[in-house]
């Protein structure tokens, strides 16, 4: 071979670099952070796919969580505009409003029943009969057919009513007879639209009455009825002006509502009721019961269960996809660390630690969960809505909840991405960059 | 006096295999000062890569010890070797090993990252550091967008990038045609003659003769250790051209 030798002074043609003053050290969290979006944008597809187990888990979460706290809510603003500790009590085989009884029937409810209640259950708070009927109610050219309500004021007490206008009617006025109503929110704006119904009259039949209040919206009751129809009078201005009465039972009532003290035990107090009402109405020890009591409370706290159980079994759905979800996420990144071998190896010989790659990868599976965690937050949003909208179910989003689906998913990708990550940081170099 | 860049004794280091164990290097003492130019030459499997990765504190020996710069690598942490490769060494692979997806620049940048440089300094070097290897125009370009010979430069160029002392090369030519090959080779005498010394491990007597001085293995020992008058490579290319 016959070639040239270097010349023991050659200038350089290149120079090297100058030695680099030792940095902070370590890898930056950004640059961390923007390494693993550039790892994920380099597989957007698989990305994606990965990312759609997360993103049912936590879409499944935020709709269940939505809707079940809409109805949760529902049921709970239900019991409290049934009246909170209520027990309502029913005339055996009587009819409603009625005038008609068979012949063999017992005796039905009265006013007296409900006024000897408070005295002799001391538990008690409040005890009011009621009488119901259908009736149409005209104001100028409007009329409305709505249920009256004929009662004792403390039924407003008993059934948590609220007032939006005026005033409820008293004790006197209801002995008396006074020709007085309170008008429920619905027909009140049927009748008189925007104004205030206080003070003006409205005919039932032929008498007049004067509106003296407006009740508080309450909506509509477990099965549906718009509550705030109703229009509601003094019980005996019911008998003699309205409803009229058959002499046999001048002081019957069709129900009464009971409202027992806070704190009291609902089931004392029915056992109480029905023993009083066996000796009040005389019944033989080999009898049934004249009555039929129902704690509408206890109905609703049912619904309240049935409404948790829905939850808790939701909430285990969204728990098994999520898990799904973040195998998901340690399949694909143990495929990563597989297949980015060789570039472990290269990053571990030029420098970076293996606490570097750790938190490379780490990062990585994090970000991919997160991605689906908050895709998953805002398809589960829009899905509960429409979803709501379409059945007419209340929707309630709660802040609390997207906070912790996005975080669930965050902590998703560092749990099942923290094996797959090991892996990598713990790498031998030269076999990495052996690896094919 | 300085110490010596690199100071083995009885290095060695065994492989298990099957019953036995297989001395890939065995019992190897060399002294290397810096700014030398050194080829380890022998044929394959001869441990040639086994000591460049011992060199590089990418592998531990079995046995007997090493010195870099005067200090005992043996009793560093993993974060320290980790330090030692990105601040003093710098690797140049056969195969180049560029990351597919990054472009030239970001490449070269790479090695900063775990340096926690900030990102405008590490813009600034790698650009500094491609157009010392004379890819000035080549810095936005995917590995996959240069030839052979260009992916080899982007590497030294990464390889550079911190100012190491000790550039290690695994036959760095061994992937490239024999023109080029002597093109990476003048490469190299380039920077050697700028201060940096070069570990350079080849199978081939004609590219280690670029070096001053060459070490022979065979069967894991070093069988020569001989100092000679290098081949001037950047005048080999202009007498061909
Ligand atoms: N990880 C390993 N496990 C087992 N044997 C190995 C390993 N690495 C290298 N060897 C063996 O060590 C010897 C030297 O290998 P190497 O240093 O790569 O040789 P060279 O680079 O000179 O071709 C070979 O016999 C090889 O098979
Ligand atoms: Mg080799």
């Amino acid at each position: 071979m016959n070639a040239p030798h270097l010349a023991p002074v050659a200038p350089p043609a290149v120079s090297a670099l100058s030695p680099l003053p030792r940095g902070r050290g370590g890898l930056s969290f950004p640059e961390a952070l923007w390494a693993a979006l550039g790892a994920l944008n380099a597989n957007k597809l698989r990305a994606a796919l990965t990312a759609l187990g997360i993103f049912i888990g936590v879409a499944a979460v935020m709709v269940t969580v939505a809707v079940g706290a809409g109805a949760r809510q529902q049921v709970l603003a239900q019991i409290q505009s049934l009246g909170a500790n209520l027990l309502l009590v029913w005339g055996g085989n009587v009819r409603m409003g009625g005038v008609s009884l068979g012949a063999g029937q017992r005796a039905n409810i009265s006013w007296d029943d409900a006024q000897a209640i408070p005295r002799e259950i001391y538990a008690v708070q409040v005890a009011a009969g009621t009488i119901r009927q259908q009736q149409q109610i005209v104001a100028g050219n409007q009329n409305w057919a709505t249920t009256v309500t004929a009662t004792d004021p403390d039924w407003f007490v008993a059934h948590d009513w609220t007032l939006a206008e005026g005033r409820f009617f008293t004790v006197e006025e209801n002995m008396a007879g006074r020709k007085v109503v309170l008008l429920g929110a619905t027909v009140a704006e049927a009748l008189f639209g925007e104004e205030n119904p206080v003070g003006r009259e409205v005919r039932i039949g032929a008498t007049p009455f004067e509106v003296i209040g407006v009740l508080g919206r309450k909506g509509q009751n477990p099965q549906g009825q718009d509550q705030d129809d109703a229009v509601v009078m003094p019980y005996w201005t019911a008998r003699r002006s309205v409803m009229g009465s058959s002499r046999a039972f001048a002081r019957a009532v069709s129900t009464i509502s009971v409202k027992v003290h806070e704190g009291e035990d609902m089931a004392l107090v029915e056992e109480e009721l029905r023993a009083l009402f066996r000796q009040r109405h005389r019944v033989a020890a080999n009898e049934p019961d004249t009555v039929q009591i129902r704690n509408l409370s206890e109905i609703a706290a049912t619904r309240d269960a049935s409404a948790r159980t829905l939850s808790l079994l939701l909430a285990s759905v969204a728990a098994v996809s999520l898990l799904v979800g973040g195998i998901g996420v340690m399949n694909i990144m143990l495929v990563s660390v597989t297949e980015r071998t060789k570039e472990i190896g290269l990053r571990l010989a030029v420098g970076a630690r293996p606490a570097d790659i750790l938190k490379q990868f780490l990062l990585e599976a994090v970000l991919l969960a997160l991605i689906g965690g908050a895709a998953g937050v805002a398809a589960g949003f829009a899905l509960a809505h429409l979803l709501g909208g379409l059945a007419g179910w209340p929707v309630l989003v709660q802040w609390d909840a997207v906070a912790l689906a996005v975080a669930v998913s965050g902590l998703t990708g560092l749990f099942f991405g923290y094996w797959p990550a090991r892996r990598a940081a713990q790498l031998d170099p030269i076999a990495a960059l052996r690896a094919e | 006096m300085n110490a010596p860049l690199i100071e083995t004794r009885d290095l060695a280091r065994h492989y298990p295999s099957g019953e036995g164990v297989v001395a890939a290097l065995d019992g190897v003492n060399v002294t290397i000062q810096p700014g030398e130019f050194v080829a380890a030459m022998g044929p394959s499997g001869s441990g040639k890569s086994t000591f460049l990765n011992l060199i590089g504190c990418l592998d531990t020996p079995t046995r007997g010890t090493y010195r870099l710069a005067g200090e005992d690598v043996a009793h560093l942490s993993t974060e320290a070797l980790a330090a030692l490769r990105g601040e003093r060494i710098g690797f140049v692979f056969q195969s180049f090993h560029l990351l597919p997806r990054l472009d030239a620049l970001s490449n070269v940048a790479m090695p900063m990252l775990y340096r926690g440089v900030p990102r405008a300094v590490r813009e600034k070097r790698a650009a500094e550091a491609l157009a010392r290897v004379g890819l000035a125009g080549r810095m936005r370009h995917r590995p996959n967008q240069l030839s052979g010979g260009q992916q080899q430069r982007v590497a030294i160029a990464r390889a550079l990038v911190n100012g190491p002392e000790l550039l290690l090369a695994d036959e760095p030519t061994g992937a490239l045609d024999s023109r080029t090959g002597i093109e990476i080779m003048a490469l190299f005498q380039a920077l050697n003659a700028a201060g940096v010394a070069v570990l350079c491990v080849t199978h081939d007597a004609s590219v280690a003769a670029y070096a001053a001085r060459t070490l022979r293995f065979k069967d894991g020992k070093m069988v020569e250790d001989r100092r000679h008058t290098p081949v001037d490579a950047a005048a080999l290319l202009r007498d061909v051209a």
